[in-house]
């Protein structure tokens, strides 16, 4: 599999575990347990300059290319955004560059989350999509 | 008797389910909702006397301006202030602090001292910062306590001989403190300062006197206490409103025009330039009816019966602790759960419909104090019920079993 059909695939796993919930409560239950199993991050990630601004909750990214491939590292301090920022994770992490600069991310729709989601929340999510994205181009262009 | 569970059917917006549930609403520090004599109140001013006020000859304009006429005479009579014209409409509380902050530019300067507290909402802090920036004066802050009162020994202490102005809160939006304005004013008249009280969760939860509490500006919203948002109000004894210059130019705030110069019209008309907010003036009028048929002593029994009741709920969720716990408080329950985001708690309840705010409640100084990312916070008001503290009870308790 190359990294966008890597890329699809896996968000058609995450869609198809969140189609097993009817109730949002049970899919908030699903988000948290993700935020959950997420590995603790190295505290030396949580610097401002790591920091995603636009969230209520704390979020901090970082990312670094090996072999071709870029592998994030990421916090929160909320919970449920640990949760949102673990599936992001889950389908971005290994991929090429290029894939991720174009990253639409409809998996998001596909669950019904970006709707679901209050204003500031989905604020938040969109800021840590265009931040995945800009690394994708950062790391595209040091080719 | 005033039945508090009638009144809810009063209020159309409570009728309502969120994801599914039915809404319990306690968000009210931030905005109350408006029973249906409010909203007929406006619908009426549209269908009937819509004009433009203190302009026109016509009968329209006449009545408008009677009804608008009439709140202002309402709102003297609930601050018990001297004269009708000691009341200016604004947009709302930070308006009417704007107004005053931008005032005072012309009457600091180096070395004077303005002394605000470290409980106040943004509304009554940035404006003193951008005065005191403009001025070269110095801001002082009044320390706060543990439990979310102001330091009174520190308060007297910094209130001094340079003190200009003295701003704070009759009670904290973010942790329902009741401060003590007599006390406070009469340390800062004793200076010659003069003193700015922030209002807004005043108003809606306590009797207020301007005169036996000898405040010169006193501040309030008409949408945290049932009426539309938009419009508020500002109390200024006559003698401060005369010394201050208008804030905006325009319509209405005018004795003569020419191109050279102006002069300006008298009070309350100096400071209220342009069409004002006629339709939430006169909505405002019907809340403060609705709010007397009640009466404010009714009122305070039944929010302190709920504050007891969910101090007494909320304690007893493992791991919970409530901020500000001052032995006043006002239809505020600030809290908190050890190693648990607000944010989370906040998205959870919501779930369950049942709304509260969650973050810094624009008093960031506050939270840095407790050093906390912010509170939940679940606020009260005439129609909220045992039953509404207990769905957040059972609401917290089921976010806190996913959460942990």
């Amino acid at each position: 599999m190359n990294s966008l059909e890597t890329l699809k695939a896996r968000e058609a796993e995450v869609v198809e575990e969140f189609d097993f919930f009817d109730e949002w409560m049970d899919r908030y239950e699903h988000i948290i347990a993700q935020g959950k199993s997420l590995a603790a991050a190295d505290a030396a990630i949580k610097t401002d300059d790591n920091l995603i601004r636009g969230c209520q909750s704390k979020v901090w990214i970082t990312a670094e290319k090996r072999d071709g491939l870029v592998y994030f590292a990421a916090d929160s301090d909320a919970i449920i955004t640990r949760g949102l920022v673990a599936l992001l994770l889950r389908v971005c992490n290994g991929l090429e560059p290029e894939v991720l600069a174009k990253a639409d991310f409809e998996f998001l729709s596909a669950i019904g989350l970006t709707e679901h989601l209050s204003p500031t929340r989905a604020n938040g999510l969109q800021s840590m999509m265009k931040q995945i994205r800009l690394y994708g181009v950062a790391f595209q262009a040091k080719n | 008797m005033i039945d508090f569970a009638a009144l809810r059917k009063e209020f159309p917006i409570l009728d309502q389910e969120v994801h599914g549930k039915p809404l319990v609403y306690l968000d009210n520090a931030a905005t109350t909702q408006k029973p249906r004599a409010v909203i007929r109140a406006i619908v009426d001013y549209y269908e009937q006397i819509n004009s433009n006020v203190h302009r026109g000859v016509h009968t329209l304009s006449q009545r408008a301006t009677d009804a608008f006429e009439a709140t202002r005479g309402k709102l003297q009579r609930l601050v018990n202030a001297a004269h009708e014209h000691e009341i200016i409409y604004t947009t709302g509380t930070t308006g009417s602090i704007n107004l005053v902050a931008h005032g005072f530019r012309g009457l600091l300067t180096p070395g004077d001292v303005i002394v605000v507290s470290q409980l106040e909402h943004h509304s009554n802090l940035v404006p003193w910062q951008m005065l005191a920036q403009h001025t070269g004066a110095t801001l002082r802050y009044i320390p706060i306590l543990p439990d979310g009162s102001l330091d009174l020994d520190e308060a007297r202490r910094l209130i001094g001989a340079n003190t200009k102005l003295l701003a704070f809160n009759h009670i904290s939006n973010a942790l329902g403190t009741v401060n003590p304005v007599k006390q406070l004013t009469q340390w800062a008249h004793d200076v010659g300062a003069c003193v700015v009280v922030d209002g807004a969760q005043g108003l809606p939860h306590r009797p207020v006197d301007v005169q036996a509490m000898g405040v010169d500006f006193y501040a309030g919203s008409a949408h945290k206490m049932y009426g539309p948002t938009g419009i508020g109000m500002l109390y200024g004894r006559t003698e401060w409103l005369e010394k201050l210059p208008p804030y905006q130019g325009g319509g209405e705030m005018i004795s003569t025009v020419t191109m050279a110069q102006s002069t300006y019209a008298g009070l309350p008309f100096k400071f209220e330039a342009g069409t004002p907010n006629i339709e939430a003036v006169v909505g405002w009028g019907a809340a403060l009816d609705w709010m007397s048929a009640i009466g404010m002593g009714a009122l305070m029994a039944h929010e302190a019966d709920l504050m007891a009741y969910g101090t007494e709920r909320l304690t007893a969720i493992d791991g919970l602790v409530l901020f500000g716990t001052a032995p006043e408080k006002s239809a505020v329950l600030s809290f908190g759960v050890a190693d648990v985001h607000p944010y989370d708690l906040g998205t959870l309840l919501d779930q369950q419909g049942i709304a509260v705010r969650t973050g810094q409640h624009c008093a960031q100084p506050i939270m840095d104090y407790y050093r906390i990312p912010g509170t939940v916070r679940a606020s009260f008001a005439a129609y909220s019920t045992r039953e509404d503290v207990d769905r957040l009870a059972h609401g917290l308790e089921r976010a806190l079993r996913m959460l942990k």
